[in-house]
């Protein structure tokens, strides 16, 4: 069955407090999941008070100030810090978002920070991305066809391009897969929300000449059918997309070239 | 540890290539119910205080038996495929979930066929 509660080597305890306040100053406690794969010890949770007057505005900032200034030995992903990369993809305050577009202020009392949910950690807010980058893959995420290649662009209308707004602008950040009870539990087969609104994108694009091959890829009670239109995908979009309306509209092709 | 690269695991056995089907009859059965179950609703209320030779006249109607039989049929086949769907989501174990999923077919087809006998019995005046 569906494993609720944590293995014993997974329960978090409660871990060092780094920077207690000190003075004047506009202070925030970080609370962050620290777990090291070397030291065998179980994950904790260390607290970090940064004054804000002396930190930019965002999560991913404190979360800098903390690696540069207080505990170097802190681990996680970031690159862009403008929303575009998806590389701080992480859960804050219990949502998953991007910590680069979620203000300190946003958060009311200490702002908790946990790596991107039911993933497998390898170092403190660092999950392992491996199977989402494969299942990515699997979808076959480029332009595919059997006519000769023209020799300018392949050409487009514009009504043709505008279906794939609202699916382009998706960074792969994981956001939404993670937040997602199926993908939860069916990881291993379920494709997850971002992965087939990434799926969806090919298969409305004009210029892709495999529709029919990518939705036989794609029709399996797994792959897309663990979507129960559960919609916390949607919800927790850094970029305002939603995935499960993509999900929605592949359901409606597949039924659609039967009936 | 497993050695197999994350493409080989995430492409597994491929696709089973169908799943629109049940997603299709899920919906056909879901419309279908919402009348039949008003109609069921109507039948009972209609049949408030009435005694068994009442009932049984009235379930003599063959308009009336086989909306019955089609709420039976209807019915039983959304139950069975929502039950499939909860199974495929939370057993885990490929042997624990091909056991439920026939225990779920056995438990459809079990109430389907003693509802079926019961209404055909009493449309044919037992």
């Amino acid at each position: 069955m569906v494993q609720l509660t944590l293995p014993k080597n997974s329960q978090i305890s409660r871990g060092k407090s780094w920077n207690r306040p000190e003075g004047k100053g506009k202070w925030k406690e970080i609370r962050v999941y620290r777990w090291n794969p070397d030291d065998g010890a179980n994950p904790r949770i260390d607290s970090y008070f940064i004054d804000q007057e002396q930190c930019g505005p965002m999560v991913l900032d404190a979360l800098l100030k903390i690696k540069n200034e207080i505990d170097p030995s802190l681990s996680l992903r970031r690159s862009c810090r403008e929303g575009i990369c998806g590389s701080c993809a992480m859960n804050i305050d219990g949502t998953n978002t991007l910590a680069c577009l979620k203000g300190l202020d946003e958060v009311t009392g200490p702002v908790k920070v946990y790596p991107l949910p039911h993933m497998k950690v390898i170092k403190d807010l660092v999950p392992d991305m491996s199977n989402f980058y494969a299942q990515h893959r699997s979808i076959e995420p480029w332009l595919k066809t059997d006519t000769a290649t023209p020799p300018t662009e392949w050409k487009q209308s514009r009504p043709d391009r505008e279906k794939l707004d609202g699916l382009y602008e998706c960074i792969l950040c994981a956001c939404c897969s993670t937040s997602c009870p199926s993908y939860w539990w069916n990881s291993d087969r379920y494709l997850g929300p971002a992965i087939l609104l990434q799926a969806y994108r090919w298969v409305i694009d004009s210029r892709d000449e495999a529709t029919g091959e990518r939705l036989d890829n794609l029709e399996d009670p797994f792959r897309l059918y663990r979507c129960h239109t559960i919609m916390n995908c949607a919800k927790a979009c850094p970029k305002g997309l939603s995935p499960a309306k993509a999900i929605a509209e592949l359901k409606k092709l597949m039924v659609e070239r039967r009936v | 540890m497993s050695m197999r690269t994350p493409l080989k695991s995430a492409r597994n056995l491929g696709s089973a290539k169908e799943g629109a089907d049940h997603f299709w009859k899920q919906r056909v059965t879901g419309v279908a119910n919402v009348f039949l179950g008003l109609f069921l609703v109507w039948l009972i209320a209609s049949l408030i205080g009435a005694d068994h030779a009442t009932v049984k006249a009235k379930l003599a109607n063959p308009l009336i038996a086989l909306s019955l039989l089609a709420l039976v049929v209807s019915g039983t086949i959304h139950m069975r495929l929502g039950m499939q769907t909860i199974i495929e989501d939370y057993v885990q174990g490929e042997f624990g979930k091909v056991v439920a999923l026939m225990l779920n077919t056995f438990f459809a087809a079990a109430i389907a066929l003693a509802s079926i006998f019961a209404v055909l019995k009493i449309s044919f005046g037992a």
